[in-house]
């Protein structure tokens, strides 16, 4: 695949940054033909990756920072979201729905990234940090009409 | 994201204005665990027609919440969302157990 575009972003571990960056990566894009419709899937996604990050990765010690890589290609958009803190122990168990470590989550962050991204991984080590891997497809409605 | 809060009778009205996301849920949660508490409401109307998104975090929110006046009787609604806000409001589920209406006079004649 192509790299047409391509841009990292480093901020610290902070809830105000989780706006900062479904805006950032929703601008960025828009450089393809996403409805608003799939740029609103995209803010979600990367939203959910990055409070999983800050409350989860580094529970919400702010001297930590959040990574986002967006690689542009004529097939679509990828997001990995990286973080260096404590890891998930079990990533399968932690992919369940409704899988949740806190009361007034809902457990569904794993869910909305999968349901609204075409490809999704998740690399974590216990200690090591973890490491969120999106793709959406760009025109990938209509990709599948024209077959 | 602004919010204000308007109490009528047992009724906490809560009409929300922008994003919920993690960066305002603890205030938020805070302050609506207080108005709750201070004023002696055991029901809560979200008014949504003003919220432009919504996440897991915003969903956690509501449903503790939820959780919390329900052990008292209480009921919760939605008013109004918006198309994206409904959307993730029903992938969730939280939609089959908090009714929906089209406006404040149909919630709170639904909720008391």
């Amino acid at each position: 695949m192509k790299l047409i575009n391509q841009c990292k972003l480093q901020f610290k571990s902070l809830a105000e940054n989780v706006a900062f960056a479904r805006v950032t990566v929703a601008a960025f894009a828009s450089q393809l033909d996403y409805t608003l419709n799939e740029l609103e899937e995209i803010k979600v996604a990367v939203s959910e990756a990055v409070t999983n990050a800050v409350v989860h990765g580094y529970e919400n010690d702010s001297q930590h920072f959040i990574e986002i890589t967006v690689s542009l290609t004529e097939k679509g958009m990828e997001i990995k979201v990286e973080d260096r803190g404590k890891g998930i122990e079990d990533v399968d168990r932690a992919l369940e729905p409704a899988y949740s470590t806190d009361p007034e989550r809902m457990g569904l962050g794993f869910v909305f990234m999968k349901s609204f991204m075409d490809d999704f991984r998740v690399e974590s080590e216990k200690g090591q940090g973890t490491k969120v891997v999106m793709f959406k497809k760009v025109n990938s409605s209509n990709t599948e009409t024209e077959h | 994201m602004q919010w204000t809060f308007q109490v009528e009778g047992s009724i906490l009205l809560v009409r929300l204005n922008g994003e919920l996301d993690l960066g305002v849920a603890n205030k938020l949660r805070t302050e609506l665990d207080s108005a709750l508490e201070n004023h002696d409401a055991r029901n809560i109307i979200f008014n949504l027609a003003n919220v432009t998104y919504i996440d897991s975090t915003g969903l956690g929110l509501m449903l503790g919440r939820y959780k919390k006046i329900s052990r008292y009787g209480g009921k919760m609604a939605l008013v109004a969302p918006q198309p994206q806000v409904k959307r993730i409001l029903e992938l969730s589920g939280l939609t089959s157990i908090i009714n929906e209406f089209k406006d404040e006079s149909e919630a709170m004649a639904k909720t008391k």
